[in-house]
Formats: C-alpha cells, structure tokens, sequence
C-alpha cells in the first residue's frame, strides 16, 4: 500500500496536467494549475535540501580532519556566510538590490569565479583540438569539414578570406546553409526521436511502469 | 618526423599561453573587422521591428554569468532597441544567477532612456519550478510572480495591471542559455499560447534552435557573440560584443590552424609507418 | 592605464587569476578558489530560493490573513516538509508523496509539450513540396526530408542495420556528422566569448588599460 498510493498519485497528478493542455475548463485547469504552482515551491525546497546535504557531507570530513579539511571549512563558512548576510543583513526581499552586502557578495565573489571556472573551457578546448581532433574516416572528415566551416564561416575574418568569391561559395554563405539545411535535418530527426521518447518515458512514468523515481536514501 | 614529434610532446601549457595571447592582442589592438548580418539575426531583429509602440513584450533572461560575455551584451542591445520604439518590458529570469545581471541592464539603459520602473518596465524576478513555471506564467503572470524582483507586490505596479498574459503582448524575447531556456518555452508556452517568440542563445545551444527556426516557432535567432555583435551592428549601437568579435576571429582560426596541423603530423606520422625501412 | 580603487573590483580580479592559475597546474590558490566558489554558490541559491520563491508563493500568502484558497499554500507547505525527511531515514518514505507530485507533473507537462512542438510541428515543418519550381529551394527541400528520414532509421535500432536500412542509417550517420561539426563550431564560439569576457574584465575594470 505504501508504495501503491504515491505512483496512484502520479498517475493523478500527470492525467491531470496532460488533461489541462486539452481542456481548459476549470474544473481541469485549476487544478493542474495548483499543482504548477506547488511544483515551483517543491523544487525551491529541493534546493534547499541540497544545501542541507552540502553541510552533512563536508561537515562530516571538516571535523574529522579528512584529506582537504581546510578547503572544506572554507567551502562550509563562505556558504554560512552568505546565508547569513542574505537572511539578516541585506533588507529582506530586497537582498538584491544595489548596495546591500548580499549583492556585493554576488557582484565580486560569485560572478568572477562562475564567468572564470567557465572560461577554463576555451583553453581545453584549444589544446583538445590539436591533440585528439584525429580526421581517421569519412564520418570524422565531415564533421572537421562542417566544424571548420561554421567556426571560420560565423566571425570577420573568415569572411574576409572569401570575400572575392560569388556570394554562393563565400564562407559565411556556406556556414549559414549548413547550419539551415543539412545541420538541421539532423537536428529534426534528433527532435522527433527525443520527443518520442520522452512522451514514451513519461506515458511509463504515469501508468506506473517505471517506477525508479520512487527509490528514497536517507 | 623529429619536429613533429617535439609538436605531439608539447607542454600544452605552450597551447595556454598562445591562446591567451590570441585573445588579449585584438582586444588591446582591434582590427575593426566588417561583420555580415545573417539571416536569422536579421529576422530578430526585424520582428522586434515590427513591434507598435507602446506595446509590451516580455524578456525572458534565462542565463547566469557563465555566458554574460555572449548574453549580456545581446540583452543589453534588446532593452536598447525596444526602449527606443517606446514598447514596455515585462523582463523574468528562471536562472539562479541570472536576476541581477538583467536588473542591472534594465535600470542602466532605462535609466539612460528615460524609462520609468513600474511604468515602462518591470522585472519580476526569479522563480524555481523550470517548466512548472512556463505554463503557469502563461496562464497568469501575477499569480506565478506575486511580488517583483525587490518584494514589491505587482499589484502596485501600473504596467502589471495591463498584462497579465501573453494574449495582452506583441512579442516574446528569450535570451537562453540552456535548460530551462527556448527549447522548454517553445515546448511549454510558444504553441499552447500562440505566442510570436525570438531567442537570443549562447553559441552552444544555437544550432538546436534552427528546427524551430524553420517551422516558424521562433521568428528571429541571434547565436553566441556573433549574433550579439550583428544585432548591435543592425540597431547601429556598437559594444561589447562589436569589440569582442576580432579576438573571437583570431581564436578561431588559431584552433582551425591546430586542428590542421594536428592531423597533418597524424598522417605524416601514418605514412611514415607504413613505408617499408 | 586607470587602475581600479575598489576593494570589490580586487577582490574579484584576485579570484580570477587564482583560477586562471589552475592552467599552469593544481595548487593551493585554485582550491582556495575552487571551495569558495561552492560555498558562495549554495548560499546565494539558498537566499535566493527563500526571499524569490518561499517567500513570495508560499510563506507570505500562508501567513496573510484573507489570502483566499489559503489551504492551497498550506498543501504546498506540507509536500515541502515532506521532502525534508528524506533527511532521516526512519520517515524517509513519506518524501515518496512529494517525489510523486512534481514527477506526475514534470511527466505530464513534458508528454504534452515534446509531443506539440516537438514531434507534431516538427513532422509538419518536414512536409515541404520536393520540387517548387525553383531548383535551389527544391534541392534544399529534398536535403532537409531525406536528413530528417535518414536521421530518424539510423536512431531505428529495433531492426538490424543491414541491406536498405544499413544504407539509409549510413546516410544518417553523414548528416549527424555534419550537425556534431556544426555543434562543435559553435561550442568553440562559446567557450573563446566566455574567455573574451574575463579578458575584458581585467583589462578594462581592473587594470582600467581599455574601455570596451
């Protein structure tokens, strides 16, 4: 019983929001639009269990001195911290606003450290490009030929390299018919099969066939 | 073969530095390349265009600062353009980090306009929920964000008591950075509320969005820096993006040129092993 | 070259090139970074979630006296507590009810979203005439139908791919190739604007040497 009543509730719950994209009468719209507005709070307190675990799982190897404790006594009083200074010293619901400790906190600790841990990636990539980009089949030349032809295609000097030619063979002619026609065919065909899926996997999820979601670790 | 070898067994920290150094050069010297609009950035900005004034859109800033580089300036170029044609802004964010970022874009270049808060744009926001909360903002934009990005109720709100659903708009902007983004409002919003959308993406998520493209569900697409830099040109207000565009050029062809030349030593290498000693 | 004077702008540009430091190898300033980063991240999101979310569309309204349909909020506050038990392993179960709520809304808001805009307007965006008088629009025309056929057979794997199925997944394979090349293109857009803009950062807010 106790495993029975939440997949009958998902199974409510789904009929419902896939009955209220056909029917917008209340009796069906109300409700599935209560249970939006219960999912928007759900996964706002999700968040806030992941903080939770963030302090059970390194508080644990804080105290006990385990390998990078330090680090992890950093990562555990920034969080507190910026808690701290957004639940009780940044003016309330306006936490945001310009001039409030929390915003400073936003402005010089989180933004350059998200935009530079991100920027990493322009470097990998490069060194990725000369060490594994191997051209070793058909499939492969293709792929180098479409990726060379948007990335030079897309920016001002490849444009000016084909800037002679006839407008039909000028780089950024080539790179926007790619990305139109071919490219995105396969991009429809990836949609269609996605989609197909996902209504498959959702249809399993309503009826109760696939039930992996309902697994609980404490 | 031995230059070759030596090239293989670089430190790749040599790749870094060159790399660093091929973005930093043209940003300190800029060449001032021409740039060519595309058409679909062309369309963008022909559907904002085409917006009457003193009509509201809606701006969707669905990005953190992750991808500012590519998504700010390209916000930052919307506001302008449609603060210009005297059209209204209902912005909202579903990115965690992003709400600041379009807040500030909002006030800077509102501010610069003339642009009144409460009257001639509004920004509601973040709120959790993912797809949860596109349909039902679709339904009822004050009863998804009962309060705005300060916690000031929208009920005292004077542009907020003239819209409260896409049926009341001319036009959905969303400037996307992934998952939740334009594909989830296009999937969620676009088809159920025929609204009329454009997406501004970062350059990764670009080519998912040409299907959409094609079928008329988006109108308009700007991708990446470029997209950015080509809509600052068509509103004729050069920036970030503008300046960014020849160290884009020159990092670009420096990973070509490194993709050429990778496979060059490969095959020399190959045919090398194959030839009898 | 007009240099920052505010402590904010340094303390930024600090956290930049401790992480910029990581290129050269592993060492203690990234770590340093990489842990405040975390740290700073979950309790912006936490702050974030309560004043933007919690408090707005649940607490508030629970608390005001005359919300109408207040037991609305109170449902929804009883499915958040739930999920908190997770926590504890004794109750943890009763978390199930919260789960079954968003997923049964997540599967249903999903089934009906992929199915309208990504299988219904994307077939019908396919059905395009093969030949429109015009010889370059039809080309294109027969080039997107035969990628999007192509491309679905090759994702076929109920059947073996042999003989005409073989040949068609074969010409599927090539698209998808050319779609990855295309993805990759822009991929390296992405990451060199996002470096472009640390850059900018530096040189222009810190160091003050250029104004972008």
């Amino acid at each position: 019983m106790m495993n029975l009543l939440p997949v009958v509730l998902t199974a409510i719950v789904g009929i419902v929001v896939i009955l209220s994209f056909f029917v917008p009468h209340p009796y069906i719209a109300e409700p599935a639009q209560k249970l939006q507005d219960w999912a928007i709070v759900i996964v706002a307190s999700g968040y806030v269990l992941g903080a939770a675990n963030v302090y059970k799982v390194n508080g644990e190897s804080a105290i006990k001195r385990q390998k990078d404790w330090v680090y992890k006594w950093i990562l555990l009083g920034s969080m507190t911290g910026m808690m701290v200074v957004g639940f009780f010293f940044s003016g309330g619901t306006q936490f945001l606003n310009e001039g409030s400790p929390f915003k400073w906190g936003y402005d010089f600790l989180y933004v350059p450290m998200q935009a530079t841990m991100f920027s990493l990636l322009a470097f990998f990539i490069a060194s990725a490009a000369f060490r594994a980009f191997r051209i070793r089949t058909v499939d492969a030349a293709l792929l180098a030929v479409a990726a060379l032809v948007v990335m030079i295609g897309r920016v001002p000097l490849g444009n000016l390299f084909t800037a002679a030619f006839p407008e039909p063979i000028q780089l950024p002619t080539m790179a926007n018919w790619l990305l139109e026609w071919p490219q995105n065919a396969a991009k429809r065909g990836i949609a269609i099969g996605a989609g197909l899926g996902v209504m498959a996997t959702g249809l399993r999820i309503i009826l109760g066939i696939e039930r992996s979601h309902m697994r609980e670790e404490a | 073969m031995a230059f070759g070898d030596t090239l293989e067994k670089l430190d790749r920290r040599w790749i870094f530095l060159l790399v660093a150094l091929l973005v930093l050069i043209p940003l300190l010297r800029p060449l001032r390349l021409p740039l060519a609009v595309s058409g679909p950035a062309r369309n963008f900005y022909e559907a904002v265009e085409a917006v009457p004034a003193g009509s509201i859109v809606v701006l969707a800033g669905d990005f953190d600062p992750a991808s500012a580089p590519e998504l700010v300036p390209m916000t930052k170029s919307v506001v302008r353009h449609l603060f210009r044609k005297n059209v209204r802004i209902i912005a909202l964010e579903l990115w965690e980090g992003g709400p600041p970022l379009v807040d500030a874009i909002l006030h800077d270049v509102g501010d610069e306009l003339g642009k009144k808060y409460g009257i001639d744009y509004v920004n509601l926001g973040y709120k959790s929920g993912r797809e949860a909360v596109m349909p039902s903002f679709g339904n009822s934009f004050s009863r998804t964000f009962p309060n705005d990005y300060s916690g000031t109720a929208v009920s005292k709100l004077p542009l907020m008591r003239e819209a409260d659903t896409f049926a009341q708009t001319a036009l959905f902007v969303n400037i996307s950075a992934g998952y939740p983004g334009t594909k989830e409002w296009v999937q969620q919003v676009q088809g159920r509320f025929d609204v009329r959308m454009v997406s501004g993406s970062t350059a990764v998520q670009a080519p998912e969005i040409y299907p959409y493209l094609q079928s008329g569900q988006v109108v308009g697409l700007l991708g990446g820096m470029a997209g950015a830099a080509e809509y600052e040109k068509s509103i004729n207000v050069p920036g970030a993006a503008t300046k960014g565009m020849d160290a884009q050029s020159s990092a670009h062809m420096f990973i070509a040129f490194l993709i050429l030349l990778g496979n060059a030593i490969y095959f020399s290498r190959r045919g090398a092993a194959r030839r009898p000693s | 070259m007009n240099i920052s004077m505010d402590f904010g702008i340094w303390v930024a540009a600090a956290l930049t090139l401790f992480i910029f430091s990581f290129l050269y190898k592993d060492n203690p300033l990234y770590k340093f970074a990489e842990h405040l980063f975390v740290g700073v991240s979950a309790g912006f999101v936490v702050v974030q979630q309560f004043w933007q979310v919690l408090w707005p569309n649940l607490i508030q309204p629970a608390v005001t006296r005359g919300t109408p349909e207040v037991w609305k909020f109170y449902v929804g506050g009883l499915l958040c507590v739930l999920l908190f038990t997770r926590l504890f392993q004794g109750i943890s179960w009763l978390s199930r009810y919260t789960i079954a709520t968003l997923i049964g809304t997540f599967a249903g808001l999903k089934v009906t979203g992929f199915a309208q805009a990504e299988v219904v307007e994307q077939v019908r965006a396919t059905m395009v005439p093969l030949w429109t008088g015009d010889l370059g629009s039809s080309i294109n025309n027969i080039i997107l139908v035969v990628g999007v056929i192509t491309t679905l057979v090759f994702f076929f794997f109920s059947k073996e791919h042999k003989g005409a199925i073989g040949a068609t997944a074969r010409v599927g394979i090539w698209y998808l190739m050319v779609s990855f090349g295309a993805a990759y293109g822009f991929t390296v857009m992405s990451r060199i604007s996002l470096l472009i803009g640390r850059l900018m950062f530096l040189l222009d807010e810190w160091l003050g040497i250029v104004r972008f």
